[in-house]
């Protein structure tokens, strides 16, 4: 039965590789404007369930819906037309080119019309791109080489590039990993910041629990292919099976 | 700054080839025909490099330069015409469309799986061309002369016709390619040749941008290979032959696919080495050519369209002024 | 009938051979140094003109004639010699690691390069070679008339395949080869010198590129052009039987081997054709070949 309260339903979702089980019987219900992490450790299925909800890997059974449009079966590139963007944990953006360049290329692959003998610097396309880098605080580096850029600039470029078609779901995958410690905060206040007032559903994977706490209202657990936990942050961080399995943590302040 | 960018072209390509149509009426007659040979093997190069801007390399492209060839050749010898605009146009279109139709083929491959699957199309076409007698077999069958709107000119000005026509139809062509590198699909082409995967997720198809490009490449490559015969005044299966495909290569990898005047002077260069061999240094032509090579990899891996670039963006800073 | 099936079965086991020997080094330097050289053929041309000029100086030294197959064994090793450090050493090793199409292109370049050099030294006279042919004599089977020389050839396919596929698989060095091909980074990190395998796999494809060349020249006139064809051929067996695969060339060879001889006797307007529409068809349908070579390389 269709229930159009929710941006992103997954309906029994079962993955196995050979004998290890990736996803058991997988049940989640996101509302729009929620902010959810995933959590657990490396194997748990956390990655596995992102990489379904993004169409690269298929589910052996059960369902996923954007807006109650079933998407389990279409291809990456048709999910993320549909309204799911999403970024990587190892940058994926297009190295020999400016971020300026980055974003001109984020922002013709959403376009649904364009024209084959106009200039793509447009200014209206110029306007657009400046208006969003310096959402991201990354006018500075608009002009300079990518593969030149730091670390954290170059996480926020590909969040930045996936948020250009304005999607109904942005995922990131591992915001903050490869990032210093020292410059996790100021990148997702900064992803926070040029977040807000759009009411997006967020959906991010982390390991680091501060993040997860300070940037989340909602945190899935993950263990063993299985959901163990789901809920605000008191209630996830405290369930012992969540400390034991994933945080390591035995008491946790709710935020 | 981007509409006067493309005025700015527009107008410099329109003075390049009035430039160099009034040039040719003071060059000598054999260094007309060279120049049109090299506007023949420079369309194919154009070819290959839209296809390297999306990250492939073709070392096929025998094969739209051989349907090309014989399609003006046939159509002169078997249907009567032999108007050289109609010719080069009919080309144009007829192998382009063979190109779409192989294309879907040809763009799922990547890297030397597509190097190799279009040097086997060209070499299939090559071994069936060479066993159909009717069409000459390895001899190739000549072509009649050229008209241009029903007149045939004289003897000593048939080379300069074919070279303003073809000056004329190659601008067009080079004005419109210039145009769609600048565009928004132009650019997805050389996003999808840096990251498929992120072009992918970020919602375009890299299938399609490969299959335009191919489409466009064997358009080309045909109106290079009509262009070519009519020029020859013959046609015959080494036009298929992968070592002529290896030439076009050879001009794309030298002229890199940053500027398109680059790729006619890499043709151009093939061509006169090529010309001035014969007499002069005859067993040494192919080694300058390969030396040319390999150092152009080396220390030129964006080709010479490089200094191209740097020059008309030069220019064109300053006419914005 | 029975001696048409038996003539197309020799000429096919024939010419496929001769491919096998071809491709072998083809295949081998692909699979050890992913590099699809192009100039193979173009060492093959200049085992040809080594062995056509080295010959008839044997012979002219008066050397028993039983001995000539050493004195082309030996114009290959000089070949491979000689060209070895020049290619592998001086020119490609600057690209290791770069875009595969790329390393093709600068093998395309010293192709090229290869070919006027022929020019150079031998001039545009065509040579040839013909006494070594003779020395193992005919053999007639009813209408039919080989010369024991060809038949040889059989012989000296399933010889370098042999040995080849033995020196991999079942010696120490073999397997130092294998462990460069899967992972060439963990084998250096595991003391392997993986620069040396590198320069020996160049060495072993190239020397067996030459020995194509020099066996072949006792039956065509070693003229310039004798590369062109081989490039062509020696990349179809190689891309239908895998890259990198020495069973794949085995039946790469065979397959086009036997498909051109059942053409040249029933069907000689697809004599050309079949070889390539064999190979348009195994990129479509199976483009990593029939046997994937070995290079299982997890990213």
């Amino acid at each position: 039965m269709p229930n159009k309260k929710y941006v992103l339903r997954a309906d029994g979702i079962n993955k196995s590789f050979g004998a290890v089980v990736a996803a058991n019987d997988i049940n989640i219900n996101i509302s729009k404007g929620e902010k959810v992490s995933l959590i657990g450790s490396n194997g748990a299925g956390k990655t596995t369930f992102m990489n379904m909800v993004t169409g690269y890997l298929k589910p052996d059974t059960g369902s996923i819906y954007l807006n109650d449009n079933d998407i389990t079966q279409l291809s990456p590139r048709v999910i993320t037309q549909k309204g799911i963007s999403r970024s990587f944990q190892i940058p994926q953006i297009f190295e020999p080119m400016s971020a300026w360049e980055n974003m001109l290329i984020a922002l013709g692959t959403s376009q649904k019309k364009y024209s084959y003998f106009q200039n793509a610097r447009s200014k209206e396309n110029s306007d657009y791109i400046d208006e969003m880098l310096s959402k991201f605080s990354l006018n500075e580096f608009a002009h300079r080489q990518v593969s030149e850029l730091p670390g954290g600039v170059r996480k926020l470029l590909d969040i930045a590039m996936a948020l250009v078609r304005k999607p109904d779901i942005l995922l990131l995958d591992e915001p903050t990993s490869g990032v210093g410690t020292e410059e996790k905060y100021p990148l997702m206040d900064t992803v926070a910041k040029a977040l807000s007032g759009e009411n997006l559903t967020v959906i991010f994977v982390e390991h680091d629990m501060d993040i997860v706490q300070n940037y989340s209202d909602r945190i899935i657990a993950f263990y063993q292919g299985a959901v163990i936990a789901d809920g605000n942050s008191e209630k996830v961080l405290n369930n012992r099976s969540v400390q034991e399995y994933v945080t390591g943590k035995t008491q946790v302040k709710a935020k | 700054m981007s509409q006067k960018f493309y005025t700015n072209i527009f107008f410099q390509s329109i003075l390049l080839m009035i430039l160099l149509i009034v040039v040719g009426i003071f060059i000598p007659n054999w260094l007309v025909f060279v120049m049109t040979k090299a506007i023949a093997y420079g369309l194919v190069g154009l070819g290959i490099i839209t296809l390297m801007r999306g990250g492939l390399v073709s070392f096929g492209q025998g094969l739209v330069f051989g349907i090309g060839g014989y399609t003006a050749g046939l159509l002169g010898t078997q249907a009567g015409l032999t108007d050289a605009i109609l010719l080069l146009f009919i080309s144009f279109v007829f192998t382009g469309f063979l190109g779409l139709i192989i294309a879907p083929l040809l763009a799922r491959y990547r890297d030397i799986f597509f190097a190799m699957l279009s040097l086997a199309f060209s070499m299939v076409l090559y071994g069936i061309l060479i066993k159909i007698d009717a069409i000459g077999g390895s001899d190739g069958f000549v072509l009649p002369e050229s008209t241009y709107f029903g007149i045939e000119p004289l003897a000593e000005y048939a080379d300069y016709s074919l070279y303003v026509v073809s000056i004329i139809m190659t601008g067009i062509i080079s004005i419109a390619l210039r145009y769609y590198y600048n565009s928004t699909p132009g650019l997805i082409a050389l996003a999808v040749r840096e990251n498929e995967l992120r072009v992918e997720y970020l919602g375009s198809s890299a299938f399609n941008v490969t299959v335009l490009n191919f489409t466009i490449a064997a358009g080309l490559g045909g109106m290079g290979g009509a262009l070519n015969g009519i020029a020859l005044g013959h046609i015959d299966p080494e036009f298929t032959y992968w070592t002529t495909s290896g030439e076009f290569v050879f001009i794309s990898i030298l002229a890199g696919y940053l500027s398109v005047p680059a790729v006619f002077l890499a043709a151009l260069l093939l061509e006169l080495v090529r010309s001035f061999s014969g007499r002069y240094f005859p067993d040494t032509w192919q080694l300058i050519l390969g030396v040319f090579l390999i150092l152009s990899i080396i220390f030129l891996p964006s080709g010479i369209g490089s200094f191209f670039k740097k020059f008309f963006d030069k220019i064109n800073k300053n006419i914005n002024k | 009938m029975v001696d048409e099936i038996l003539t197309i079965f020799l000429d096919g086991a024939i010419y496929a051979s001769w491919l096998f020997i071809v491709a072998l080094g083809l295949t081998f330097v692909f699979g050890v140094l992913k590099i699809l050289n192009i100039a193979h053929g173009g060492i093959y041309a200049l085992g040809a003109y080594s062995t056509a000029t080295l010959v008839p100086l044997f012979y002219l030294l008066g050397m028993p004639e039983q001995f000539v197959i050493i004195a082309m064994l030996f114009s290959a090793l000089a070949v491979a010699i000689v060209i070895t450090p020049i290619m592998e050493r001086g020119i490609l090793r600057r690209f290791y690691g770069q875009d595969e199409v790329l390393i093709v292109l600068v093998t395309y370049a010293i192709y090229l390069v290869l070919e006027d050099v022929q020019k150079l030294i031998w001039g545009m006279n065509s040579l040839y070679v013909s006494e070594p042919r003779e020395i193992l004599g005919a053999l007639e089977l009813g209408d039919l008339y080989y010369v024991g020389y060809d038949l040889a050839l059989i012989g000296l396919a399933v010889f370098c395949g042999l040995a080849l596929w033995l020196a991999l698989n079942k010696t120490k060095s073999g397997k130092i080869v294998l462990a460069v091909i899967h992972n060439p980074e963990i084998s250096g990190c595991m003391g392997v010198n993986v620069n040396r395998v590198y320069l020996s796999a160049f060495f072993i494809g190239a020397f067996l590129a030459a020995l194509a060349g020099s066996f072949t020249a006792p039956l065509i006139s070693v003229q310039v052009g004798i590369s062109v064809a081989v490039v062509i051929e020696s990349f179809a067996v190689v891309i239908i039987g895998g890259l990198g695969s020495i069973p794949g060339a085995v039946i790469g060879a065979l397959i086009i081997g036997m498909a051109r001889a059942a053409c040249v006797h029933k069907l000689p307007e697809a004599e050309i054709f079949i070889m390539y529409f064999c190979m348009a068809g195994m990129l479509i349908f199976k483009p990593k070949g029939l046997f994937e070579g070995s290079q299982a390389r997890k990213i």
